[in-house]
């Protein structure tokens, strides 16, 4: 049973190159496409909690695919397929006047393969993995439109937001691995008492948040995600409502029982989701775009839930899983809506969207029962986690239970905003009557608000199956809450009754509110979004400059600083080290060979001084013809033949090629450039003569030659060490030699082919 | 003889850069022909020569005689030889393609691929179009 | 191009003196100076020699191959070399393998292929600047 683990991400990976071209084909079964999720949605079923899957993957350092299914995973995977189902049969419709629909809803495959692999797997990396691959979908599905300079910019800013945080979270994951020793989640949650102690835990848990904090829009990584608005609904709905932007929470719960205990912990987690629920907030109350009214409610969401992890009361986790749940139904199914109202009226500005109801009726009962459940309206599970969180939230000292009580009359608000005004009220005039759309469209939203109401009245379908195991996980040990039981005391519920008629008022006087606070623009100017740009346009700006300055396009600029470096560098590590030697017992040389030293130096040197371009070339001969002989005095028959051989042919050549040149023309160098350059290649010269001498300074192992010398001819049937060396000891090298030559003269036929041509 | 080798490698070597620096790749190619030949010296001499006799074992021998040289270096060095002139007649090649496609040799006249002033000599232009794309957002059209 | 009634006169004997040179100082590289790389670059001399006398077209027409034809022909004899320590003795590739006691073995097949790499490789550079 335990490999159907495995195979539920593989089937979905598997699958995004057959519906890309299955869909291009036939564009009309885009609908069916849902079947797909709805089939992994059951095998998850299927599966026993605790089941795990193993395939060693890179042992050495004890990384695996690893899989394991425990309550919190099913949780996430259930909403992943059971959600994605709703949203697969959704864009089958909504997208189809969209061109490259088949490419959208292979990508969209694509992100759920690599969420299902994030939530499923047990080994760390692993989990990056899916986690940036999850990272890429988003920034392909926000990009989608990509003629749209919006949508190019917000899938730019999730993509560098999310990927920086990964990058932080990557340095987390290693050292978590180094510090507990596996990479495997489930080891390392069973022995979390060696990160009790452990030197580099703050560290990891600081890493670890960035990553989590910037994939679930944290305050002041938040910016990303109103932004990702850009995209097709459905995207909204699925990844930056419901899905993905749950997987910083998700790993947040995950590791919660290893660093619960640590005041950093739970300072940074509270800290920053109580920052992000009062930012959220403010702005949701501001905006009037719907779907970014929507996501900013989305920032206030993952507030609650990462303040939620943070708290160290048992029944936070409790709270936090319902909420988790609650939030996604409701979610997906209001953006579902605000995209349907897009579609249908024509604007997602609610301001004007007004009086729809009369002819919208099935879309405005799916609104209505997602937006009780978002106000936590008794009989709506809504109500038992705003019952659960307030209860966890009041219970803490300091100013969250305040901004608690203003966040949650704010939700209010947005939920009357969104699905209550646009369809009461003075009917708005639109060129065409709007009215409900088809089957596949509605499915979705009305399933996902109807459970809202299922699960509210009847708690016991999910209370032990899914709920307490999840959890249990979150908590690392069982919580011993059951769903349904009244957990409020009679203050809280006092209170609650107080947020209710607090968000009610706010909402009867919000198009009043809105254009107060849309006129604050200082929360756009120096807001987390502005301050991104300037990054951005420093970072350009900066970059800039250091190419003007490094990547001149001169070729004597990058052969100087080259040369410069390397043998500065070379200098400096020599004199520094101790390593200036001179060779001890140096044979002198012979008069003759003295001599051609000398007469080799003389070339070189006219080669450097002469004017003429003929002159110059026939000193290099003098240089290479020389060292040939030099190589003969040194008993090196094979290379002084080699050398005249090539010296000749490459003189040939070399004048060949230059009749068909400016033969006259002259060294094109001012004087001072002369003067430098003279300079910095004498200077490289020196160093690299006291290199060589301290290089023979160093005593030499002669085993290598002497055992050469002795088996050349008994074991290689040759007299001739050196060829022996070429086609016997070392022709593995020979033959990536002349393959070498091979290549360059291939090259060498093209170009001339090519510059002919002209 | 090995500090010989040294020196002269270092006069190749000094050579070899300046030339390499010159405006004109005739000159450069030149260079190249002199880096290989000073890198050949420096191969053979800091693998020792150990010996002047040629690296051959005799009739009747099994084995090299004690003062001959070091054949590793040279069978090194022999290949070294042949590619660094595949890597020099390389370079001819193209600097004559160069000559045929753009008339000049002078190396600071051929920037193609590199133009004066790029990237922008004003980063403004960059930051305007992240500007341009900021205030596209439906959030600053509608807040004004 | 204008060349010398000596040079046009005696190209053809200089090459097959030269080729057969380079054959000679191929063969006897293993024992004594000599192998494929200085075989085929005094083979391409000789071919340079001849396209310097007679211009390329005549020597192509006595390569009767290109020259890069006559590399990649190289190259594949001494992947050739290699594969019957591969295939025939299950050792490791190019181990060279001899016939009995005979000097006679794969080294000599891969010699060749490194005098044709060398030879094609040189002539592909130099003939397309012999031409008029």
């Amino acid at each position: 049973m335990n490999w159907i683990l495995a195979l539920i991400p593989c089937l979905a990976l598997l699958a995004v190159p057959a519906v890309a071209l299955g869909l291009r084909a036939r564009p009309a079964l885009a609908p069916a496409l849902a079947l797909l999720p709805a089939t992994l949605f059951g095998l998850i079923l299927l599966l026993p909690l605790g089941a795990t899957f193993r395939l060693d993957w890179m042992p050495a350092f004890g990384i695996g695919f690893g899989f394991r299914l425990d309550g919190l995973s099913q949780l996430m995977a259930l909403l992943i397929t059971g959600i994605g189902a709703g949203i697969f049969l959704f864009s089958g419709s909504y997208m189809t006047s969209y061109p490259k629909q088949h490419r959208f809803m292979a990508v969209l495959t694509l992100f759920m393969a690599a969420m299902l692999g994030a939530v499923l797997a047990d080994d760390l990396i692993v989990l990056f993995i899916f986690w940036e691959l999850t990272s890429l979908a988003s920034f392909m599905l926000i990009g989608f439109e990509a003629h749209k300079p919006a949508a190019r910019r917000a899938a730019q800013q999730g993509l560098l937001v999310t990927v920086s945080g990964g990058l932080a979270m990557l340095a987390g994951i290693l050292l978590l691995g180094s510090a507990a020793g596996t990479f495997t989640i489930s080891e390392i949650l069973a022995n979390r008492a060696v990160l009790a102690t452990h030197a580099f835990t703050p560290w990891i848990i600081v890493l670890v948040a960035m990553g989590c904090f910037a994939k679930s829009a944290q305050w002041p990584l938040h910016m990303w995600l109103p932004n990702a608005m850009a995209a097709p609904t459905p995207v909204s709905a699925y990844l930056h409502s419901a899905t993905m932007v749950k997987l910083g929470v998700y790993l947040l719960a995950r590791l919660n029982p290893a660093f619960q205990e640590w005041a950093l912990w739970q300072g940074l987690l509270t800290g920053a989701g109580t920052l992000t629920m009062l930012t959220g907030a403010v702005l949701a109350l501001r905006e009037r775009d719907l779907k970014r009214k929507l996501a900013w409610s989305t920032v206030v969401a993952l507030g609650t839930l990462v303040t939620l992890i943070g708290l160290e009361e048992p029944l936070a986790a409790t709270a936090a899983v319902v909420f988790l749940l609650v939030h996604a139904l409701y979610k997906a199914s209001l953006f579902l809506v605000a995209g349907i109202l897009d579609k249908k009226a024509g604007t997602r500005d609610a301001l004007m969207l007004r009086g729809l109801g009369r002819h919208m009726p099935l879309t405005a009962i799916a609104a209505l029962l997602a937006a009780l459940s978002m106000a936590g309206a008794p009989g709506f599970i809504g109500y038992m986690a705003k019952d659960l969180l307030f209860t966890v939230q009041l219970g803490v000292p300091g100013l969250l239970p305040l901004v608690a009580l203003l966040v949650n009359a704010a939700m209010v608000v947005v939920a009357g905003v969104v699905a209550v005004r646009p369809f009461f009220g003075k009917p708005m005039e639109m060129e065409r009557q709007a009215k409900d759309p088809g089957f596949t469209m509605l499915a979705a939203p009305l399933t996902l608000a109807i459970l809202g109401l299922v699960f509210g009245l009847a708690p016991a379908l999910i209370s032990v199956n899914l709920v307490e195991p999840a959890a249990a996980a979150i908590l690392g040990e069982p919580t011993g809450v059951a769903l349904g039981d009244k957990q409020a005391t009679e203050i809280v519920y006092y209170l609650s009754l107080v947020v209710l008629g607090l968000g009610v008022i706010a909402f009867l006087a919000w198009t009043r509110l809105q254009p107060r606070l849309a006129a604050q623009t200082w929360l756009d100017d120096y807001g987390p979004d502005a301050a991104y740009g300037r990054i951005l346009r420093g970072v350009s700006v900066i970059s800039g400059a250091v190419t003007r300055r490094v990547q001149t396009g001169s070729l004597r600029f990058y052969i100087g600083a080259s040369v410069v470096l390397m043998f500065g560098g070379t200098l400096v590590l020599l004199v520094a080290g101790g390593g200036l030697g001179l060779p001890s017992a140096d044979p002198l040389p012979l008069p003759h060979q003295a001599v051609l030293v000398g007469l080799v130096i003389a070339g070189a040197v006219a080669a450097c001084r002469l004017q003429m371009l003929f002159a110059q070339v026939m000193a290099a001969a003098v240089v290479g013809f020389g060292v040939g002989i030099l190589f003969l005095t040194l008993g090196a028959a094979d290379l002084a033949f080699t050398q005249f051989t090539v010296e000749t042919i490459a003189i040939v050549l070399l004048v060949a090629i230059l009749a068909r040149l400016p033969f006259r023309e002259l060294d094109a160098r001012r004087r001072e450039e002369h003067r430098r350059d003279g300079a910095i290649a004498i200077g490289a010269g020196v160093v690299g003569f006291l290199t060589l001498l301290a290089v023979l300074s160093v005593p030499f192992d002669t085993q290598m030659p002497d055992w050469m010398g002795a088996a050349a001819w008994p074991e290689a049937k040759g007299r001739n060490v050196v060829n022996v060396i070429l086609v016997d000891f070392r022709a593995l090298d020979t033959l990536g030699e002349i393959a070498v030559l091979l290549i360059a003269a291939l090259a060498a036929t093209v170009l001339l082919r090519r510059a002919r041509g002209k | 003889m090995e500090f010989l080798l040294a020196l002269l490698f270092g006069v190749l070597l000094s050579a070899a850069i300046y030339l390499l620096m010159a405006r004109s790749l005739a000159r450069s190619i030149l260079g190249l022909l002199l880096l290989g030949n000073a890198a050949n010296i420096a191969i053979i001499a800091s693998g020792r020569v150990l010996g002047w006799a040629p690296p051959l074992v005799a009739p009747g021998a099994n084995a090299l005689v004690a003062d001959a040289s070091n054949p590793l270096p040279q069978a090194l060095v022999l290949t070294a030889i042949v590619i660094s002139f595949g890597l020099t007649a390389y370079v001819m090649v193209l600097s004559w393609a160069v000559w045929r496609g753009k008339g000049t040799l002078d190396t600071e006249a051929l920037r193609v691929a590199e133009p004066r002033g790029l990237p922008a000599a004003d980063a403004r232009e960059a930051a305007e179009a992240e500007t341009l794309a900021a205030d596209l957002l439906p959030t600053r059209t509608g807040a004004r | 191009m204008k060349t010398s009634f000596i040079m046009n006169a005696s190209a053809r004997y200089v090459l097959w003196a030269c080729v057969l040179l380079s054959l000679f100082v191929l063969l006897r590289g293993h024992n004594e100076p000599g192998g494929g790389f200085i075989g085929g670059l005094i083979g391409a001399l000789g071919f340079v020699f001849h396209a310097l006398a007679r211009g390329a077209g005549a020597t192509r027409a006595v390569l009767r191959l290109q020259p890069l034809t006559w590399a990649g022909i190289g190259l594949l004899f001494g992947i050739l070399a290699g594969l019957p320590a591969l295939l025939l003795f299950g050792e490791p590739f190019l181990t060279q393998q001899w016939l009995g006691a005979t000097p006679i073995g794969t080294t000599v097949l891969f010699d060749l292929g490194v005098y044709l790499v060398v030879l094609g490789f040189a002539l592909a550079f130099v003939l397309p600047f012999m031409e008029a």
